[in-house]
C-alpha cells in the first residue's frame, strides 16, 4: 500500500500522471513496428497492421500481410493483401477497417477480416495518387480526408453515407504541408495544415490563414499538430523544440512549453480528462516519452520498445511488442484518497475499513473523525467513484469494501450508486479479461454505453459472454438476450458446411420462442447466402405470418406468400402479393390462383370495380359467373353508357348472361327493361318531356299526369301491370290532378280491385269531402265504418256499427263522439251496448 | 320515471381518454407539417371530428378551414377515408396542379388507417412522389357514456356484401387500444364469423406486443362481439323506442340530430347532442313511445311548479334562485319544448303512414300469424309505392321470418337497378331462398297466385351455397323470443327486453347476449347455434386467472360488427338495470333498418 503512489508522477503542483500496465502482449510479431503501418480503433478496440508496406524499397513479390488483433494481442485475422498499396489504415466507429489505397481506393473489412466493400474518392484522387490520409471521427460517424499529389485535399465526413467534399486549394502550395489535421467544429470538419512558418485553414469554400494567439517568434517549421479527443484542444510541435497549447479555434493559448528537443516527434496526442482543469500532451520520439502540460517541468520516461501511442478520452494507451500501457491523469477521487498524508474522508474511510478489519479501534477514532466533519456521505460517494477508476480487482474491492462499511453508519443513502458501480466493475473486468481483450476505463465505458458494448462483443461473436452480461444487468429481453440470439443466429446461418436441418433446429432450439426474436431477419440473412431452403425452413418457426410474407415474395414462392398473407388476416398484405402474382404470372394462372382464394378474390374484385372493370368482366367470364356478368352489364348500363343504343346492348348482353346463369326471372326483367327504355325513347320524341330513365310506375303516372289516358293503359297492359297496382296508380295520379271527374269515370269503370275505401282516403288527403262522400257510399261493409267516421258522418257510421254489431267498431265511432252535436249518437251507442249485454 | 341503477351497479370507465388521443394525434400530425396550410376534410370524417375537436382547435394551429378545392396557401393536407374514390379525387387535384405548374406539399392523413390499395391508386395515378401519407388512427368515437362506435358505415356493406375483410383488422386494432386502455378483458365470447376473425387477429396483436397488458387489473370483464348478420331481423324491425324513433324518423348523425324547423317552432333547424348530457333526453330515451307523452307534460308540470316557486319568494331568496336555478331551468326548458316538438313530429308522421297498420304487420310477422293479411299489407304497401326502401325492409323482413323468397316482380316499378339490389340482399343473406325439398308455405304459394307472371324462377347466382337459410321461427321458439302475454302488455313496467318492441318480441341478439352471460358459454345453446348457421363461429375464452373484480365482472363490452340499433342498445341497457350489469357497446356504426336497405341498394351514379 505504501507504494500505491509508486508510479504516479506530479506534473505542476496539481495533477498526477500514472501509467500502469494493461496487457503484457505475445503476439509474436516479427517486424518492428516501425516497419508497418498501424492502426488502432479508440475505446479499447481492435489493431490492424500492415507489414511489409510499400514505402520500402523492397522486393515486390512478397505480398503483405494484414493482420488484426485484439487490443491484448490475441489475433483475430490475418490476410494477404492482394490489393494495391495502402497508404493508411483506420478504423472507423462501427470497428471496421478502413484501408486507403494510393489509387484513392477504400477497402473496408470487417473486425474478422471479412470483406465488406469499397468505396472511390473521386477521380481527382485517382489521378493524382493519394499521398497522405486520415481517418477522423465525428458524431455523424467516422471520416476519410485526403492529400492528394496535386496537395489538395478532399474529405467525407461519414463514410456511411458518403459524400465526397474537394476542398478549396491553397494559394502557392507547392510542396505537401509539413503536417496537418482534421478538425472538426460546429459540426462541420476543417482541415488545418502547416507550410513553413504559416498555418492554413480551410473549410469547404475558403482557405484562410491563421496565427495561434502568443505563438512564441522564431517558428520556421511546424513538425506535428495533434487534436484532442474531442476536438476541443490543439497542440503544435515547431522546428525549435517549442509546444504551444491551444484551444482548436485558435483563439485562445492554454500553455507552451520548450522541449528544447527539435528533432521531429514520432507522435504527438493530447492526455487529458474530460471536465479536467489539467491540459496536458504525450509526445513520443524513438526511445522517449515526455508529458508536458502547464507547467516548468515535464514527466519524462524511457521508452525500451518501439511503441505506438492511441489516443483515448480520458488518457493514452500505449502498446509495444512486448507491453501495452495505459497512461492517464489520475482521476480527482482517486487522488484525493491516495494522495500521501490524505485527510480527505474517502481516505479517512478506506483507512477506518483496514483498521476496522485488523480489528483495531482505530476504526472508531478514524470514522468518528469523518461524522465530526458531517463528511460521511461525502466518504462513502469518493470510495464508490475511485473504485470505478481502479484497474486492479483487489484495490476496486477494498474500495468498495471501504464504501459499504461506511454506508452501515449512514441513515439513507441510497444503494443505487453502490450497486451500480458494482454491476459496472464486474462488467468492466470481464471485457478487460486478457481473453476479450477491450480495455475500457469507466468513463470509456459511460461514454459508449452498453448497448455498444454489447455490439462490440456481438461483432467479436462473443454471444455467450454478451448473454450473460445481459442476463447480469438484467437488460429487458428485446434489447437484449434475444437482440444477440438473434445475432448469434445470423451468423450460424453462414456456416455452410453444417446442412440445412441442423442449422434450423440448432437455431429454433436455442432461440425458442424468446420474444422479439425475428425468424424472419434470420431467414432473410440465410437467403442472403444463398441457402432459400434453409430460409424456408426458418420462417416455419416465424409466429407472426405478416413477417413471412415479403421474404417469400423475394424468393420468388409467391404461392405460399399468398397462403401466408391471408393467415396473417391482413388485407395490405394480401394486396401487396396479390399486385406482386398480377405481375409474375400470367393473366390465366394469375385468375386461376385467385379462383381458390375467396378472400384474395373478393379483395382484388373490389379493386378492380373502382379501378379496373375490364378486369373484372374478365375475373368473372373466366369464372363462368353469368349472374354476376349479368349484373355487371345492368351495372354498365346505367353508370358507363350514355347513348340509348349503348344502354340497349349493355341491357341485351346482361339479358343473354341471366339466361346463362338460368335466371330467366332476371333475364325477362331486363329484357322488359330493354322494352320500356326503348318506348320511353318514342314517347319523348312523340309527346316531349322526360321519361328515359323513369321507372314504369313512374311512367305511366307521367302518361297520365300527361293527359294521355289511352297510351298509360296501352303501357300498362304490355307490361302486364296487376290490375290492383294500376288502380293505386290512377288513384293518386288522377286525384294528385285534382280530376275528379275522370277520377268518378274510373272509378266505375268496373268494380275496383283495392276496394273504395282508398278513394275516400285520398279525397280526404285532398280537402275535398264533397267527392269522398259519392265513395264512401260504396264502400265495403267491413269497411264502411272508417269510411263513414273519414267523411266526418258520425251518426251514420254509428247506425252501421250498431248493425255490424261489432265491438270493435263501436268503440271506434264512440271515440269520435266529440262535443254536444254528437251527445246523441253516444247515447244510441252506449243503448245499443247495453242491449247486446242483455241478449 | 326513466329506472335508475342498482346501487351495486359498476361505474363505467372514462371514455373521454379517447377523444383526447385522438386530438393530441390529430394535432400533432398536423404541426407535421409547419406553416400555413388548406385543409380538406372528407365530409364523412366532418362529425365525429367535431366531436372531438372544436373547429377552433384547428384555426388556432393556423389553418384554414375550407372543403372546396380553391385552396389558398402553398400546403394541402386532405384528411380522408381510406376510399379509392377520394384517391382518385386527391390525384385529379395534384395533376391539375402539376399542368398548372403549381408546386405544393402535400400530405394525406389516412383515418382510421391506410390501406395499400390506396396508395396503389396514388402511385398509378402518377402522384405517389408528390404526396406524402399519415395515419390516424381514430376508430374509437365515443358518442355516450357507453356508447363508442368507429363511424364506419360502410363496414356492412363491404364486409356482408363484398366480402371484404380489410376492416376486421380496424377493428382487432380498436380493441386492441381498448384492451390496453383499460385492461385485458378476462372473459370473451363472439358469435359470427367475422366475430371470430376479428377476435383471433386481436389476440395475434396482443401476442406480439405482450407484457403490456399483462398484469394489469382488468376493468372490464366481459366481452361478447357479435355479427349483424347473426340477427338481421331486430335490425329490420320499426323502432318504437324514444331514441330509436327519432333516429328512424330523424336520421341520429354521430350522436347528434338536426331538428328541422317543424320541430323548433321557429323558422331555422336545430343541431341538438343527443347524449346522457341532455337530463331530458336522458330519461325518456330508453322509454316506450307511448310513455314519451306523458312524461313529458308531467316534466312540464314540475318544470311550471319550480317556476311558480318564485312568487312569494322575498328578494335573497330570488337572487338566489336566479343564481343557481334559473340557468338549469332555463337550459331544461329549452330541451323540454323541443323533444315535445319532435313527439309531435312523429306523430304527424307516423299517423300518416298509417304506422300502426305497420307495426301491426310486422308483429304479426315476428309471431309468425296471420300471415297471408301481411302479405297483402306488403302488396298493397308496394302497390301504393310509399317508399322503396321501407317496401324492402318489409320483404325482408317476410322473407327471414318465413324463411321464403317472396316474388320480385314489383322490382320494375322502382327501377331496373333494383334488380341488383335483389342480387345484393340475397348474397347478403337479407333475402332468403327456401332450400330445395321445402315444401311451399302458405305465403309462398299465396304470393305466387297473386303473381301474374308465373315464368318467375329462382335465381341461382354463384353465392347459392353461401346463401344461408333463416330459421328464425325455429330460433324463436328455442330462445322464447315471443313472450306469453295475458292481457295488456304494461308498457310502463316493462318485464322483458320486448317492451322495446311493444311487448311483441325480444330482440334476437339481446336474447343470445343475455343466455350466454348467464351460462358464461355457449353451453347448452348447440342447437341455437346450429339455427343460426354458426357452428364454427361462436367461441368463449376465459383466463384462468381469477383478477378480475366483482365490479369488473358485472362490466360487459358488446360490440357489434356490422351496426347495432338503438333498440338493441336500450333493450340490453333494460337487461342490465335488471341484473346488475352494466354494459358498454361498441359498434362499427349506429343502423336502423332503413341505413341496412341503402347499403344493400344500387344507386345510380
Amino acid at each position: 500500500m505504501d507504494c500505491y503512489t509508486a508510479n504516479w508522477n506530479p506534473l505542476g503542483d496539481s495533477a498526477f500522471y500514472r501509467k500502469y500496465e494493461l496487457y503484457s502482449m505475445d503476439w509474436d510479431l516479427k517486424e518492428e513496428l516501425r516497419d508497418c503501418l498501424v492502426a488502432a480503433a479508440p475505446y479499447g478496440g481492435p489493431v490492424a497492421l500492415l507489414r511489409n508496406p510499400w514505402r520500402k524499397e523492397k522486393a515486390a513479390s512478397v505480398r503483405p500481410v494484414l493482420d488484426i488483433y485484439s487490443a491484448s494481442g490475441m489475433p483475430l485475422a490475418s490476410l494477404l493483401w492482394k490489393s494495391g498499396p495502402v497508404v493508411s489504415l483506420g478504423w472507423s466507429a462501427e470497428e471496421e477497417l478502413l484501408c486507403v489505397q494510393e489509387d484513392g481506393a477504400v477497402l473496408v473489412y470487417g473486425l474478422h477480416g471479412d470483406f465488406r466493400r469499397h468505396f472511390s474518392m473521386g477521380n481527382e484522387v485517382l489521378q493524382n495518387r493519394v499521398l497522405d490520409a486520415r481517418i477522423f471521427h465525428t458524431e455523424f460517424g467516422s471520416g476519410v480526408a485526403i492529400l492528394t499529389g496535386a496537395h489538395r485535399f478532399t474529405l467525407s465526413a461519414n463514410v456511411g453515407d458518403l459524400k465526397l467534399r474537394r476542398m478549396p486549394e491553397v494559394p502557392g502550395l507547392q510542396s505537401a504541408p509539413s503536417c496537418w489535421t482534421v478538425l472538426c467544429q460546429d459540426r462541420v470538419a476543417h482541415i488545418l495544415l502547416a507550410v513553413g512558418p504559416d498555418l492554413y485553414l480551410l473549410d469547404h469554400a475558403a482557405c484562410s490563414a491563421v496565427t495561434p494567439p502568443g505563438l512564441a517568434p522564431g517558428v520556421s517549421s511546424f513538425l506535428q499538430m495533434a487534436v484532442s479527443f474531442t476536438y476541443r484542444h490543439l497542440a503544435l510541435f515547431t522546428d525549435t523544440g517549442y509546444i504551444w497549447m491551444g484551444t482548436a479555434s485558435l483563439k485562445e493559448k492554454l500553455c507552451e512549453f520548450n522541449c528544447n528537443i527539435r528533432a521531429a516527434p514520432k507522435q504527438m496526442v493530447w492526455c487529458s480528462r474530460p471536465r479536467s482543469k489539467e491540459r496536458a500532451v504525450v509526445v513520443a520520439w524513438e526511445r522517449r516519452l515526455m508529458v508536458v502540460g502547464d507547467a516548468p517541468e515535464s514527466i519524462q520516461f524511457v521508452l525500451d520498445e518501439d511503441s505506438y501511442l492511441v489516443p483515448e478520452l480520458d488518457g493514452v494507451r500505449i502498446f509495444s511488442r512486448s507491453t501495452h500501457e495505459f497512461l492517464h491523469e489520475v482521476p480527482a477521487a482517486s487522488e484525493e484518497i491516495f494522495k500521501i498524508a490524505s485527510m480527505a474522508p474517502g481516505a479517512l474511510l478506506l483507512e477506518a475499513q483496514k483498521e476496522y478489519e485488523k480489528e483495531s479501534q482505530k476504526a472508531d477514532e478514524y470514522l468518528r473523525e469523518i461524522q465530526e466533519l458531517g463528511q460521511l456521505t461525502q466518504a462513502v460517494q469518493q470510495c464508490i467513484e475511485a473504485a470505478g477508476h481502479e484497474h486492479q480487482p483487489d484495490m476496486q474491492k477494498s474500495l468498495l469494501r471501504a464504501a459499504s462499511f461506511g454506508k452501515c453508519f449512514l441513515d439513507r443513502f441510497p444503494p443505487d450508486s453502490f450497486v451500480r458501480m458494482c454491476q459496472d466493475l464486474r462488467v468492466l473486468n470481464a471485457v478487460r479479461d486478457y481473453h476479450i481483450g477491450i480495455p475500457l476505463t469507466y468513463s470509456q465505458y459511460k461514454q459508449l454505453t452498453i448497448q455498444v458494448l454489447l455490439d462490440r462483443l456481438v461483432l467479436r461473436r462473443l454471444y455467450p459472454l454478451a448473454i450473460q452480461i445481459c442476463e447480469y444487468l438484467r437488460l429487458p429481453e428485446v434489447q437484449g438476450v434475444s437482440r444477440i440470439l438473434a445475432h448469434w443466429a445470423c451468423y450460424k446461418v453462414q456456416q455452410k458446411d453444417v446442412s440445412d436441418e441442423d442449422v434450423a433446429r440448432a437455431i429454433n432450439q436455442k432461440l425458442g420462442d424468446t420474444p422479439g426474436v425475428s425468424y424472419s431477419d434470420i431467414a432473410a440473412r440465410a437467403y442472403g447466402c444463398g441457402r432459400t431452403e434453409l430460409a424456408i425452413k426458418l420462417l416455419e418457426y416465424e409466429p407472426r405470418s405478416g413477417e413471412q410474407v415479403p421474404l417469400l415474395l423475394k424468393m420468388k414462392r409467391s404461392k405460399l406468400a399468398l397462403s401466408k398473407a391471408i393467415e396473417s388476416g391482413d388485407t395490405d398484405l394480401v394486396f401487396t402479393v396479390l399486385l406482386h402474382l398480377k405481375n409474375e404470372l400470367n393473366r390465366g394462372d394469375f385468375f386461376m390462383t385467385l379462383r381458390n382464394q375467396p378472400m384474395a378474390l373478393s379483395l382484388y374484385r373490389q379493386f378492380c370495380k373502382h379501378q379496373e372493370l375490364e378486369t373484372l368482366k374478365d375475373l368473372y367470364n373466366q369464372d363462368d359467373n353469368h349472374q354476376e356478368l349479368g349484373s355487371f352489364h345492368i351495372r354498365a348500363s346505367y353508370a358507363a353508357e350514355e347513348r340509348i343504343e349503348g344502354r340497349v346492348a349493355a341491357l341485351q348482353t346482361a339479358a343473354d348472361a341471366f339466361y346463362k346463369a338460368k335466371n330467366e326471372f332476371a333475364a325477362k326483367a331486363t329484357e322488359d327493361q330493354m322494352r320500356l327504355l326503348r318506348l320511353q325513347r318514342r314517347l319523348e320524341d312523340e309527346l316531349g318531356g322526360q321519361f328515359l330513365d323513369l321507372s314504369l310506375h313512374d311512367t305511366v303516372t307521367t302518361l297520365i299526369l300527361g293527359g294521355h289516358n289511352k297510351r298509360a293503359e296501352q303501357l300498362a297492359r304490355d307490361f302486364r301491370i296487376p290490375d290492383k297496382r294500376l288502380w293505386w296508380l290512377k288513384l293518386t295520379a288522377l286525384a294528385d290532378l285534382e280530376d275528379w271527374e275522370e277520377l268518378e269515370k274510373f272509378s266505375k269503370s268496373k268494380k275496383s280491385p283495392i276496394g273504395y275505401l282508398p278513394f275516400v282516403e285520398i279525397c280526404i288527403k285532398q280537402h275535398n269531402k264533397y267527392e269522398a262522400k259519392k265513395y264512401a257510399s260504396r264502400v265495403g261493409p267491413e269497411q264502411k265504418v272508417k269510411a263513414l267516421l273519414l267523411v266526418g258522418d258520425v251518426a251514420q257510421a254509428a247506425d252501421v256499427a250498431i248493425e255490424h254489431r261489432n265491438e270493435a267498431e263501436l268503440s271506434l265511432v264512440l271515440s269520435h263522439c266529440t262535443g254536444a252535436t254528437d251527445g246523441a249518437t253516444a247515447d244510441k251507442i252506449q243503448r245499443a251496448r247495453a242491449q247486446a249485454q242483455k241478449k | 320515471m326513466a329506472f335508475p341503477h342498482r346501487p351495486d351497479a359498476p361505474e363505467l370507465p372514462d371514455f373521454s381518454m379517447l377523444k383526447r388521443l385522438a386530438r393530441d394525434q390529430l394535432i400533432y400530425l398536423l404541426e407535421q407539417l409547419p406553416g400555413k396550410k388548406d385543409l380538406f376534410i372528407e365530409a364523412d370524417l366532418m362529425s365525429p371530428l367535431d366531436r372531438i375537436a372544436n373547429v377552433s382547435i384547428l384555426k388556432v394551429r393556423s389553418l384554414s378551414l375550407r372543403s372546396c378545392p380553391s385552396f389558398l396557401f402553398e400546403q394541402l393536407c386532405f384528411l380522408v377515408r381510406p376510399r379509392i374514390k377520394n384517391m382518385r379525387y386527391i390525384a385529379s387535384l395534384v395533376n391539375a396542379d402539376k399542368v398548372a405548374g403549381r408546386t405544393r406539399k402535400y400530405k394525406v392523413i389516412f383515418s382510421p388507417q391506410k390501406f395499400y390499395a390506396c396508395e396503389m391508386v396514388l402511385e398509378e395515378e402518377g402522384i405517389y412522389g408528390d404526396v406524402s401519407c399519415d395515419e390516424w388512427a381514430f376508430s374509437l368515437l365515443p358518442l355516450d357514456v357507453d356508447l363508442l362506435s368507429m363511424e364506419l358505415p360502410e363496414f356492412f356493406r363491404d364486409y356482408f356484401l363484398e366480402g371484404d375483410q380489410r376492416w376486421i383488422n380496424t377493428v382487432a386494432q380498436a380493441l386492441h387500444l381498448l384492451s390496453t386502455l383499460y385492461g385485458p378483458f378476462p372473459n370473451c365470447y363472439g358469435i359470427g364469423r367475422c366475430a371470430k376473425m376479428a377476435y383471433e387477429l386481436w389476440r395475434k396483436l396482443e401476442e406480439e406486443e405482450d407484457g403490456e397488458t399483462k398484469g394489469r387489473r382488468p376493468e372490464i370483464g366481459h366481452i361478447f362481439l357479435l355479427d349483424r348478420d347473426v340477427d338481421f331481423v331486430t335490425a329490420l324491425c320499426s323502432q318504437v323506442v324514444y331514441e330509436g324513433l327519432v333516429d328512424d324518423t330523424f336520421r341520429i348523425k354521430c350522436g347528434s340530430v338536426d331538428f328541422g324547423p317543424e320541430v323548433t317552432s321557429s323558422d331555422k333547424s336545430l343541431k341538438v347532442l343527443l347524449n346522457a348530457e341532455d337530463k331530458v333526453f336522458h330519461e325518456i330515451r330508453n322509454e316506450h313511445f307511448s310513455n314519451v307523452f306523458g312524461f313529458l307534460s308531467q316534466k312540464a308540470r314540475n318544470l311550471q311548479a319550480q317556476y311558480d316557486r318564485r312568487r312569494g319568494m322575498d328578494i335573497k331568496q330570488m337572487k338566489n334562485f336566479v343564481s343557481q336555478e334559473l340557468k338549469g331551468l332555463k337550459q331544461e326548458h329549452r330541451l323540454l319544448s323541443l323533444h315535445i316538438g319532435a313527439c309531435e313530429s312523429i306523430m304527424k308522421k307516423k299517423t300518416k303512414q298509417d304506422f300502426q297498420e305497420l307495426i301491426k304487420t310486422e308483429h304479426a310477422l315476428l309471431e309468425g300469424f296471420s300471415i297471408r293479411e301481411s302479405t297483402s299489407y306488403i302488396e298493397e304497401h308496394i302497390d301504393r309505392q310509399v317508399s322503396p326502401i321501407e317496401s324492402l325492409r318489409l320483404l325482408c323482413l317476410l322473407s327471414i321470418t318465413e324463411n321464403g323468397e317472396p316474388k320480385r316482380l314489383q322490382m320494375r316499378i322502382y327501377g331496373p337497378e333494383h334488380l341488383l339490389t335483389f342480387s345484393n340482399l340475397r348474397r347478403a343473406g337479407l333475402l332468403t331462398e327456401q332450400g330445395p325439398g321445402d315444401t311451399l308455405t302458405a305465403v309462398e304459394s299465396k304470393v305466387s297466385k297473386l303473381v301474374t307472371d308465373k315464368a318467375a324462377g329462382k335465381i341461382t347466382d354463384a353465392f347459392s351455397s353461401l346463401a344461408k337459410r333463416s330459421n328464425f321461427r325455429a330460433i324463436s321458439k328455442k330462445l322464447n323470443l315471443i313472450p306469453r302475454v295475458d292481457g295488456e302488455y304494461d308498457l310502463k313496467v316493462p318485464r322483458d327486453m320486448a317492451y322495446v318492441f311493444s311487448g311483441a318480441y325480444v330482440p334476437l341478439s339481446c336474447r343470445i347476449i343475455e343466455q350466454v352471460l348467464e351460462r358464461r358459454s355457449w353451453q347448452g345453446l348447440d342447437e341455437v347455434v346450429r339455427l343460426l348457421n354458426c357452428g364454427d363461429f361462436a367461441f368463449t375464452d376465459m383466463t384462468k386467472e381469477d383478477k378480475a373484480s366483482s365490479e369488473s365482472l358485472r362490466l360487459i363490452l358488446v360490440v357489434f360488427l356490422g351496426g347495432c340499433t338503438f333498440s338493441e342498445i336500450s333493450a340490453l341497457r333494460f337487461l342490465g338495470r335488471e341484473k346488475g350489469y352494466r354494459f358498454i357497446f361498441l359498434t362499427t356504426a349506429v343502423t336502423n333498418s332503413a341505413r341496412l336497405m341503402e347499403a344493400m341498394s344500387e344507386v345510380k351514379a
